[in-house]
């Protein structure tokens, strides 16, 4: 992470694009901006210096309404291209959104080696359990009964478990965090993007317009009843016998995070960049 | 999550207003309008403090501990009322982004509202800024008890609707001071606390007398030609 800036603070309001959301009146995505920009005020970043990337989705859309750097990239591939951006400039602060669609289906690849890798990124995923830009589908979280009519009877298929699949490929932090609690959110963020290597903070943000039940979340959430653990093992066990709905930091590890190799046979970019050139 | 197991069908997507909400009280100070603050400012009141440090205290305040000291209850408020006011501009930003102009304008009124209360109390406490932003604070729910609930909107809903979440949160507000009245031990945080009680059940009134001015919605009010659910 950078350095604090020299510079006075900025308000979390001064992270806030002029573009407004045109999420559904509802979503939890709102309340996560919301958060995103409290962290980066709280930890007196300036937004020269922070590069929040994107894939494809609702929550994806992010980056335009930050005011930082972004990069609103293709479907499951943003941290592929965060960790290239994290590598060539690791001045940068780089967070990287997304969704349970884009991050866990078909950016699932993507996320097990970069939590293998451990390049230092903050990766943030908007769970609602739904492709809700494409109006409904069943995603990797969905709930095997889930009924509807794109999903009649429900897929009957088993959840993925975002977190545990973290912690078995090597993910240095790992958290989960709540839309309906915006502060407490922007506190766990901040938390990921202050510790090194790379940083998977699974947002609960709710779809009320495909999943209107999901307004009951705010009754099911509560503080984990643990502090986290440096034991990966012991994290995953706690997260494979909680209901889901423990948020906090579940996990902080030791790892040092990935560094690009040095010295003899790197390239500079403007000589790569030559080998390219039709 | 994987043994969690969904009860519910999709539903049409409803702005249903609750009369009551399951969210707890937490902090809740609005020294409002006009009236003098009843607190005593203190040198520590007048000096901004550190926003860096999350002031987990007030989040016991409803229940159980008391706000620490007056000029904390004041920081509290004014903490409160900016994050209300924070919320009714972000409503007021969805409903313009999806065309619903008429409640945009009264969110936009709302958030106005909330954020002269809370201009009036860096003014009454005489503080050059803001001692502490609404991202310092942890409330003793998720969020302030006078933050509007975002589940609650719905792209089709009414100013009778908007009202509604405006009374709702106006109440939580009024039983937010009176509980703290009763279980604060300090007698200028107390004094304050009754104070914004009675404002709030001003506040109440007003948007009760609201309410009756505004027509009640169109018992299809969310009915749509063009859904946006495939389902509906």
């Amino acid at each position: 992470m950078n350095s604090p800036a020299a510079a006075a603070p900025l308000t979390a309001q001064a992270f806030k694009s002029d573009y407004k959301p045109i999420w559904c009146p509802g979503c939890g995505d709102y309340s996560v901006l919301s958060s995103f920009t409290k962290a980066f005020a709280k930890l007196a970043l300036r937004p020269e210096n922070v590069a929040v990337v994107s894939g494809i989705g609702c929550s994806s859309r992010i980056p335009a309404y930050t005011n930082c750097y972004g990069f609103h990239g293709v479907h499951g591939r943003s941290l592929a291209a965060a960790a290239g951006l994290k590598l060539a400039r690791p001045d940068l602060t780089v967070v990287v959104a997304s969704g349970d669609g884009d991050g866990y289906s078909i950016g699932g690849n993507h996320f097990l080696h970069a939590c293998r890798r451990n390049v230092d990124l903050t990766y943030v995923v908007m769970d609602n359990h739904v492709y809700g830009m494409t109006k409904g589908q069943p995603s990797p979280t969905t709930e095997p009964d889930w009924d509807s009519k794109l999903s009649p009877g429900g897929t009957g298929l088993r959840t993925f478990n975002p977190l545990v699949i973290a912690l078995a490929a090597g993910a240095n932090f790992v958290a989960r965090a709540f839309a309906g609690d915006p502060n407490g959110t922007a506190e766990v963020i901040a938390e990921a993007i202050r510790t090194p290597g790379f940083s998977f903070v699974e947002i609960l943000s709710p779809c009320i317009t495909f999943r209107p039940e999901q307004r009951e979340w705010k009754q099911l959430v509560r503080p984990a009843p643990v502090t986290h653990t440096d034991d990966a093992a012991r994290a995953a066990r706690r997260l494979m016998t909680d209901d889901g709905f423990n948020i906090g930091v579940l996990y902080k590890g030791e790892r040092k995070s990935y560094q690009p190799p040095t010295g003899k046979g790197k390239k500079h970019p403007i000589d790569l960049e030559a080998e390219f050139a039709l | 999550m994987s043994t969690k197991k969904s009860t519910k069908k999709i539903a049409k997507p409803g702005m249903k207003p609750r009369t009551k909400s399951s969210a707890k009280p937490s902090v809740k100070p609005s020294a409002k309008r006009n009236a003098k603050p009843t607190v005593k400012k203190t040198a520590a009141a007048t000096k901004p403090k550190s926003a860096s440090a999350p002031k987990r205290a007030l989040a016991k305040a409803a229940g159980k501990a008391p706000v620490p000291s007056a000029s904390e209850f004041m920081a509290y408020a004014y903490a409160m009322e900016a994050e209300a006011a924070e919320r009714y501009a972000e409503f007021a930003d969805s409903m313009e982004v999806h065309n619903n102009r008429e409640v945009a304008e009264l969110f936009r009124k709302l958030s106005r509202i909330e954020q002269i209360h809370a201009d009036q109390i860096l003014e009454q406490m005489g503080w050059d800024r803001a001692p502490v932003t609404s991202a310092d604070v942890r409330w003793q729910g998720a969020e302030g008890p006078e933050t509007a609930d975002p589940t609650e909107l719905h792209y089709l809903m009414q100013p009778y609707h908007a009202l509604q979440i405006a009374l709702h949160n106006e109440k939580r507000a009024r039983d937010f001071f009176s509980n703290l009245a009763k279980v604060t031990k300090d007698a200028g945080v107390r004094a304050g606390a009754l104070e914004m009680k009675e404002e709030e059940a001003e506040h109440v009134r007003l948007i009760e007398e609201w309410l009756k001015r505004t027509p009640k919605p169109d018992p299809n009010w969310e009915a749509d030609q063009d859904p946006p659910v495939l389902s509906d």
